[in-house]
């Protein structure tokens, strides 16, 4: 990988998103990470609207990972905003979720989602999937401009 | 054939079935004519899918798999040779959850078969589509 890919994780938990950030640098993994909280954010931070107009300082992510219990506005409809108002069809999104609910695994395909992750319960999970996150989407994949 | 034979040597958690061309993937997910049976050829977890193939081709084929209610969710990864741009967004915009390109080494192909059993047999989970 030659240059910074820039990833977006959607997740209310302060302390998740600190450990997620601490185990893509123990990695050294070459990606930057913006954080929003809740379901409105992701969606003007997709949008570059409000706080997010900037796009050198918020650049538009080449992979959204999603929590589904978010405040406000949950990861089912940020992934419908993001698919149909929003219009962002080619932007892979990753859903990182507690649940293994299939009604929930079912929903979020059905609405748009690229992937469906349970989030790992331990550090060495966290760390064993952002090596697989890693691996798989920014050594392997081809994303559309 | 090749990927057939890398995930053997590679000793992947991964029962691949092969089809020759877009006609037979259809045919083989719709479940008729000879892939009936879904004891031998069961449903699959996810379609891995060239895109220049005679007859009907891998866009063809993405096509019909995202107009077809049963089929929609499943997940679809490409696996081609070609990195032209044109191809890489026609296919996102048909709805290909991935886009992968086929390695030119052995080596580069076991790396990338590895990375995908990892990442879409270990960690993601499917909708129940069947």
């Amino acid at each position: 990988m030659k240059k910074t890919e820039h990833i977006l994780l959607a997740k209310d938990n302060e302390d998740y998103a600190l450990l997620f950030r601490r185990a893509l640098k123990s990695a050294r993994i070459d990606a930057s990470l913006d954080v929003v909280h809740d379901g409105q954010e992701a969606v003007k931070y997709l949008a570059g609207t409000d706080d997010y107009a900037d796009r050198e300082k918020h650049p538009f992510p080449k992979l959204l990972l999603l929590d589904l219990k978010m405040p406000r506005m949950d990861g089912f409809e940020v992934l419908s905003a993001v698919r149909q108002r929003l219009g962002f069809t080619r932007l892979p999104v990753i859903v990182l979720t507690h649940s293994d609910n299939p009604a929930d695994v079912r929903r979020a395909y059905e609405l748009g989602a690229t992937s469906y992750f349970r989030k790992p319960d331990s550090l060495e999970g966290l760390d064993e999937m952002i090596h697989v996150l890693h691996a798989y989407w920014l050594k392997f994949n081809h994303f559309p401009e | 054939m090749l990927v057939q034979m890398a995930v053997e040597r590679a000793a992947l958690r991964l029962k691949l079935s092969a089809v020759k061309d877009g006609e037979e993937a259809i045919d083989y997910l719709l479940g008729r004519s000879k892939f009936a049976d879904r004891n031998t050829h069961p449903f699959p977890k996810m379609l891995l899918l060239d895109l220049k193939m005679p007859r009907v081709n891998g866009f063809d084929v993405l096509d019909f798999v995202r107009q077809q209610p049963s089929l929609k969710q499943l997940p679809v990864v490409i696996f081609s040779s070609s990195d032209d741009p044109k191809d890489i967004q026609r296919a996102y915009d048909g709805g290909a959850n991935s886009y992968l390109c086929k390695p030119h080494s052995n080596e580069d192909l076991s790396a990338l078969l590895r990375a995908l059993e990892e990442y879409w047999v270990k960690f993601n989970h499917f909708p129940s589509c069947h």
